[in-house]
């Protein structure tokens, strides 16, 4: 299967400054210096792939309308984003006069807080974990709901009625679906027996869950994209930031890099929803196997597990944003119907027909 | 006024507030100012403020030439410019009983069917828009593109035509016209699948515009209403066909009539128009009679005493022109009967009990053009 | 009905109007008090239904103020128009024919906006298109303004 000696594995690089440190430091010294690499190595991630998504959605979306996108700044407009980000940090941070500002000047931090804390538990590459706890898959949807409180914290304490009216129906959104999305992923825990991250990647050695659990799992999968793309408040569910006939949704009284906190942990969010269904459902960092073609197996081992892990998670992020720039957006009781009267009761039976296929060993 | 379809229940009087949309709007197709009285999602009234775009064309034509005031009128509905002018020139031949050449007549028809066609794509873009579905414009832009090429090779401009003038037009068809538009009808046919495909058959979209906004026929003939609204309700109002005017009447197309009256059936009517209009320019485009494109008029046209009245249509509905003469070479009173004037008295009772997150889509299947309704 | 039969029943069922003809259609003067009778009938009149009104407009001809109603009948599709002339300048009102024809509402709030004319009867009477404390009437041959250039 796999011949683990002819691979690069990342996990050699981080074992061997883990070594280096320990040697070389004392051991409290040596732990801070640990810790303080993984927060720059997040944090550089976060802004890397958040640059890489916002440049990324202006190419698609230019090249599904038939025109070019930026094409000025930087080769083929690669700094774009660099330039959106430096304007949005020298505009002026503008705080209405009766806005709560204690609340006002907290919800951004909080999104974006939040929308880190839910990288922790996840596996980019063998071997490669911030924190392997045994309730990982848990604990990553049980942080992501805190960021509903932001948004809501963001409507109420902008003073304006329609933020208000826009962040509740954002909150309203956000809530239903993600019970959809909570047990399209029960489905799968439920097929692999446990909450944690580092074992459901290990259980598709043999093949991904999306081949290997059939019906149940691609069900689920199929819920899974609906739900994040509605939880995410993106197009064709963005009503409540998109209805120009009333408000431009929560965030419309901030500005400068209050506003860009928000606009990094959307991307952020959207970055951590595509992870974790290329975890649950495309295998995480294992590679494609065609069981029997020992030499297309060979191959493939040659690619390392972290190009597995990113490219099946931007090929989640192109499928959202591929949605976005397709479809008109749905009303907002079209959209909550959509949700409690189709998705979730299928979530349900989806997750009886798991346990039902688990039970009697019908998957692969 | 009792509507046929009263469906309002108000339950607290205190719970009542009113928005402002417009006149600056991403929605309105311009500079409309709606007031809407709401009790929670539901809408209750709609008084339209107008006026930001009143430019006093009909007191203007007062001062103004017989051979100058068309020049007004592509500034009205200006996506259907050449047909306003056509009336306008109509209006004039019918004062001087003047007839015009063949060929004039043909070039006429044929560059206001372009220009419906024109119209329809960019309404058919705008409602993608406005809906959340950004890629449709492109693609509607990317065709008219090519009809706007055209127009500025033959008129030279390209939204305010001045090509269609009392006599004729202006100048010769451009040499390359009649390969170009044979072109650009092949592969629009081709490019409305596409639309389909992408809009039409979308089911968010179904369920975006099927059963919203209703209009009944009675409350429509009542309103005045005409054009692809009225016809997607029952009423067969279509100029060309009832009272057709330059060659309409040799011309096979059929009037497109529909029941249900819902968002869903005016923008079906309206693609089935663009078919017909293209099918229009097909029968005509190889069979463009030669000899004369003008009439010479005098250098000073004055049109006899008395009054005459001119019906044509536009992409939006029937435009009248109502021109009074005193015997002199300025009209005496001119007086436009815009389609999109009597349109508007529609959104009322096809909003009025229906949720605010309709209006969009009202609005975007009613297609008004503000500067039409304002003159 | 062709024009020509239409003015003949015209004349006969109306005697108290005058009908003319000209290039387009068949026009009947009509006093102003038996305005909102005779245009009831004529919507309800099974040989005319003139139930669209499709145009409504006033022309002012110093020094009378004359209002046009243009009609047309859906079913048959023949059309009318009617006159309705004005001596007073000042005070120039007439009855309102929103309740025959709900058209009617934005026609009579333009011609009041730019002629003045009063419509009585009608339920939301208001300036248009001018602001509502703009002085004088636009559309009147006697209308000053120095930003008005009169040739």
């Amino acid at each position: 299967m796999v011949n683990n000696s002819e691979q690069f594995h990342l996990v050699d690089i981080t074992t061997g400054i883990h070594e280096w440190l320990y040697a070389n430091l004392s051991s409290g010294l040596a732990l801070t210096a640990e810790l303080l690499l993984v927060a720059v190595s997040m944090i550089t991630l976060v802004v890397v792939t958040a640059i890489i998504m916002v440049y990324m959605e202006r190419k698609v979306a230019a090249f599904m309308q038939i025109r070019l996108g930026p094409n000025r700044v930087g080769f083929w407009g690669t700094l774009q984003a660099v330039a959106d980000v430096l304007k949005l940090m020298m505009k002026e941070i503008v705080t209405p006069k009766a806005a709560d500002r204690f609340l006002f000047a907290l919800a951004p931090f909080l999104v974006t807080a939040v929308s880190f804390m839910a990288l922790a538990p996840i596996s980019f590459a063998p071997g490669i974990q911030l924190w392997d706890v045994n309730i990982g898959v848990l604990y990553i949807s049980a942080v992501t709901s805190i960021g509903v409180i932001g948004v809501l914290m963001a409507g109420w304490s902008s003073n304006n009625k329609y933020s208000l009216l826009g962040a509740m129906r954002s909150g309203a959104q956000i809530v239903s679906y993600e019970l959809s999305a909570g047990l399209s992923v029960l489905a799968i825990v439920v097929m692999v027996g446990s909450l944690s991250v580092n074992d459901i990647v290990v259980s598709q050695a043999n093949g991904w869950w999306i081949f290997k659990g059939h019906i149940p799992a691609i069900i689920a999968f199929v819920i899974f994209i609906i739900a994040s793309t509605a939880e995410l408040n993106r197009a064709p569910f963005d009503l409540a930031e998109a209805e120009s006939e009333l408000t431009a949704g929560f965030h419309t009284e901030y500005s400068g890099m209050k506003f860009a906190m928000f606009f990094l942990s959307e991307y952020t969010n959207m970055f951590v929803a595509c992870m974790l269904g290329a975890t649950l459902f495309l295998g995480g960092w294992q590679p494609f196997y065609i069981g029997g073609l020992d030499g297309f197996n060979h191959v493939m081992d040659f690619i390392p597990g972290i190009i597995w892990f990113f490219g099946k998670t931007f090929s989640l992020v192109f499928l959202i944003m591929w949605f976005r720039w397709t479809f008109p957006r749905l009303r907002i009781d079209q959209l909550l119907k959509l949700e409690w009267k189709y998705l979730l009761p299928i979530s349900i039976v989806n997750v009886l027909i798991a346990a039902f296929i688990t039970l009697a060993g019908w998957h692969f | 006024m009792e509507l046929t379809n009263p469906k309002l229940e108000v339950n607290e009087p205190d719970e009542e507030f009113v928005i402002n949309v417009g006149p600056q709007h991403p929605s309105t197709h311009g500079v409309l100012h709606l007031e809407i009285k709401l009790d929670g999602e539901q809408v209750l009234d709609v008084k339209p403020n107008l006026g930001y775009i009143h430019r006093g064309i009909e007191k203007i034509s007062e001062s103004l030439s017989y051979k100058q005031f068309t020049y007004l009128t592509s500034r009205m509905d200006y996506l259907s410019a050449h047909i306003n002018n056509q009336g306008c020139a109509l209006v004039v031949e019918k004062g001087l009983e003047m007839e015009i050449p063949e060929r004039a007549k043909v070039i006429r028809i044929l560059m206001a069917e372009l220009t419906r066609i024109a119209s329809h794509q960019l309404w058919w873009g705008a409602l993608g828009l406005d809906l959340g579905a950004v890629s449709p414009f492109f693609f509607a832009f990317r065709e008219r593109e090519e009809i706007l090429e055209v127009f500025e090779e033959t008129c030279g401009y390209r939204l305010t035509m001045n090509y269609i003038t009392p006599g004729g037009v202006m100048q010769d068809l451009h040499p390359e016209f009649v390969p170009k538009v044979k072109k650009i009808m092949a592969e629009l046919k081709n490019t409305m699948k596409e639309y389909d495909r992408l809009l039409t058959g979308n089911i968010i979209f179904q369920k975006r515009t099927q059963g919203v906004g209703i209009l009944t026929k009675e409350d429509l003939v009542s309103l005045g209403i005409t054009g692809p609204i009225a016809r997607a309700s029952g009423l067969s109002c279509d100029v060309r066909k009832h009272s057709p005017y330059e060659g309409y009447e040799k011309l096979d197309f059929k009037e497109i009539l529909a029941t249900t009256g819902d968002s869903y059936t005016r923008y079906l009517v309206r693609l089935e128009e663009m078919k017909q209009s293209i099918y229009i320019v097909e029968q005509l485009i190889d069979n463009i009679p030669e000899g004369p494109y003008r009439e010479k008029t005098k250098a000073v046209i004055k049109l006899p005493k008395g009054e005459f009245y001119q019906k044509v249509e536009t992409a939006r509905g029937e435009l009248g022109i109502y021109l009074v003469s005193d015997g002199g070479s300025k009209p005496y009173r001119l007086k436009y009967r815009t389609p999109n004037f009597s349109n508007l008295q529609a959104l009322k009772p096809m909003v009025i009990g229906s949720k605010i997150g309709d209006l969009v889509a009202i609005m975007a299947t009613l297609d008004l053009i503000i500067p039409d309704i304002d003159r | 009905m062709n024009k020509q039969e239409l003015k003949e029943y015209l004349a006969k069922t109306f005697p108290t109007t005058t009908i003319e003809e000209n290039t387009d259609f068949v026009v009947m003067r009509i006093n102003k008090d038996e305005l909102l009778a005779i245009a009831s009938q004529l919507k309800q009149n099974k040989e005319t239904l003139f139930d669209f009104l499709f145009c409504q407009t006033a022309v002012d001809y110093q020094p009378e103020l004359e209002v046009v109603y243009m009609l047309r009948s859906t079913t048959f599709q023949h059309e009318v128009e009617l006159k309705v002339t004005l001596t007073e300048r000042d005070n120039a009102n007439v009855d309102s024919v929103t309740s025959v024809w709900k058209a009617a509402e934005f026609f009579e709030c333009e011609i009041f906006d730019l002629f003045g004319i009063k419509f009585n009867g009608h339920a939301t009477l208001r300036r248009l298109f001018m602001p509502e404390d703009w002085p004088g009437f636009p559309l009147r041959k006697d209308y000053q303004d120095e930003n008005v250039i009169t040739r």
